[in-house]
This record gives structure tokens, sequence and C-alpha cells, in this order.
């Protein structure tokens, strides 16, 4: 039980925040999904604008090619003068692409296959990452993942490939063990099939795309609710209630911390879950 | 209750039918998860030496629970009636 003071306290900042949200005059402003579409930039008007977003896309695109063409570039130099000891550069580069080489790569689709599909679930995987860090660079503060246009572009990538990959493996028998699955009694396939159907073809892309977006939108709705408060209460207050301030901040810093992680642990999961698609598209029996 | 509390507790109520929707489309994905986890943990104290390969199936069983409660998330969103 909070003692009768305190108790009183809290009402009053409560009563505050909603009273400041609900009148929408200055002080605090709660985030909404307008958050996702800031004003165009460039070309306004055209199918071809330009917002913020997009252009930390961009930056993060030019960021991932400076560093593989400098990885690429050092590890030829390396080779060619026999130094065998890779600079801490050098290191961070070959332990990141050894990551998805051989515990997401090799472990689920076998030596063969997987140095096949390699580039692809690379790109994929260091892609994710990128944008999906920008979400808590300080300046940026949004990811590059959080609107559905890239997210979507991705899936459809891992999509057609493992469609690809099962077709040229199987042929069409690829869409017939997929939809009609070995061993179920015929006339259960009346039930089956259309299952199978809205789960394989459907359902995988849509929430390959929508569990990567809909993480990166909740993040930073938390983040920016913690932040947002925190300027509300240290600056707007001159009362007791300012130290609520030092409380959300306190919520504010762990769910950074936890967005690293989510980033991480997001883009391992994609990569994961297109792996695995490919590993089934793959598999001899369905 | 009489009428006149009635009504001012139906006056009290605002906000967005979409919110208890989420919560709702929470419960199965929490409690799926829950159990995906709690298993992996037995198993993982059972045999220690699979650890990796039971994280692996881990995160993917919690990828696939946890879709049900973005689509949740999402729905909101995709069906909601555009401001006239």
């Amino acid at each position: 039980m909070p003692r009768p003071q305190e108790h009183k306290l809290f009402t009053q900042a409560l009563n505050l925040l909603t009273e400041a949200t609900t009148e929408g005059g200055g002080g605090f402003e709660a985030p909404s999904i307008n958050e996702f579409f800031p004003a165009p930039i460039f070309f306004e008007g055209t199918p071809f604008e330009i917002n913020r977003i997009m252009l930390i896309r961009f930056l993060i695109t030019a960021v991932i090619i400076i560093f593989f063409t400098l990885w690429a570039s050092r590890a030829q130099k390396a080779t060619k003068a026999g130094q065998l000891v890779p600079s801490k550069f050098q290191m961070i580069g070959e332990i990141a692409l050894n990551f998805v080489r051989k515990s997401i790569a090799h472990e689920q689709l076998g030596e063969k296959d997987g140095e096949r599909f390699l580039p692809l679930l690379t790109t994929i995987f260091f892609v994710v990452v990128g944008m999906n860090f920008t979400g808590i660079i300080p300046l940026l503060n949004i990811a590059g993942t959080s609107v559905i246009g890239l997210p979507l572009v991705l899936a459809l990538v891992a999509y057609f490939t493992f469609i690809y990959a099962g077709v040229k493996k199987h042929g069409g028998h690829f869409f017939t063990s997929a939809l009609f699955p070995a061993g179920v009694p015929k006339a259960f396939y009346i039930l089956v099939t259309p299952i199978e159907f809205l789960s394989t073809f459907i359902l995988r892309p849509v929430t390959l795309a929508l569990r990567l977006m809909m993480n990166m939108i909740a993040g930073h709705l938390l983040l920016v609710l913690c932040f947002s408060a925190t300027s509300f209460f240290l600056f707007e207050n001159q009362s007791l209630v300012a130290l609520f301030g030092a409380g959300t901040f306190a919520f504010g810093f762990v769910f950074t911390l936890f967005e690293i992680l989510v980033a991480f642990l997001q883009a391992y999961v994609f990569t994961l879950l297109t792996t695995v698609y490919i590993q089934l598209a793959l598999a001899d029996e369905h | 209750m009489d009428i006149t509390t009635t009504a001012a507790a139906v006056n009290a109520v605002y906000g967005n039918l979409g919110v208890i929707g989420y919560g709702l489309a929470a419960i199965g994905p929490g409690v799926g998860v829950g159990l995906v986890v709690s298993k992996t943990i037995e198993s993982i104290a059972r045999q220690p030496e699979l650890a990796a390969r039971l994280q692996v199936t881990m995160w993917l069983g919690i990828a696939f629970t946890e879709a049900l409660a973005l689509i949740g998330l999402a729905t909101p969103f995709i069906f909601a009636v555009p401001a006239a």
C-alpha cells in the first residue's frame, strides 16, 4: 500500500498528464501513428516523395555499401600480402559474416545449399540489422523498417526465393506436395489444402513483413512515450511532480537497451525464417 | 445502479475498440510464448549439450506464436474507417 501522500502525488501527476493530453495545447505530446508519416522533404506531390525515413534508408544503404567495400578490399589486400592476422575492424566484419554463414546458413541448409543461398541471406541479415538500428541512433531515432515498404520488399524476396528453390529442385511436384501433404486421408484434403495454401503461400510473406514492422513500430512508440513524458515532467512542472521525470527517463533508458536486443533479434529471426522456408522447400519429403 | 450513475459511467468511457481487440489478441500468444520458453528451459536442463539447437528452435517457435499478436496490432490500422 502506498502512503496517502505518495498516492496523492501520483494521482496529481496522472491528472496533469491526462489534462495535457486531452487539451492538446502544448505540454505532453502522446505518440501517434503519424510519427511514421513525416512531411515530405524532396519531390513533394510526385510518387517519388522523399521524407525523413527514406533519407535514413539511403544513409544506411550507403553505410552498408561502404563497410562491405572496405571489408572486401582489405581482405583481398591482406591475402595478397600474405598477412594472416586481421585488424580489429576486419575482425568485426568477419565475425558478423561468419555468424550468418555458420550458425544460420550451414546449420539449417547444410554446406552445399548454404553456400548457394548465402549471398541472399547475408544481404537480408545486414540490411535488416542496419535499418533496425537507426531506431536507437540519436538524431535519426526512427527505424528504416518501421514503414511497410522495406519489410514487404524483403519478405517478397524471401517468398520468391523459397518458391524458386522448391520449383528448381522438385518442379511442379513442389506445389502438389506443399498443398496435398502425403499421409493424409483423401477426404481430408477438403480441409487441409485450403489451410496449407493459406499458411504457406499467403501468411508466410505477410507475417515476415508484419513481424518486423510491428516490432519496430511498437519499440519506437514506447521510446517516444517514455521520453516525451520525461520532457513533459521535467520542463513543464516546477513542483515535486518533476521527480516522475527521473522514473520515465530510467524506463526510456532500459527500453533503449531492450531495443538494441530487439534490433538484432528481429534480423536473426527474419533471416532464420527465410532459411527455414528454403530448407522446407528443398526437403525431399514434405 | 440507477440510470444516472450508469449514464455517467458510460460517458466516462472513451477511446478505441482497437485497443481492446489488441488486448484480446495478446492473450493467446502470451500464453504460447510462455509455454515455448518454459519447455525449452526444461529441455536444456535435461540435456544441456543440446542447448544451441534447442535455442534456435525456440526462436522459431516464438516467431510463429508471436505473429498472432502482431497481426492483432495491425488489424485496427488495416480495417480502420478513414476519417471523413
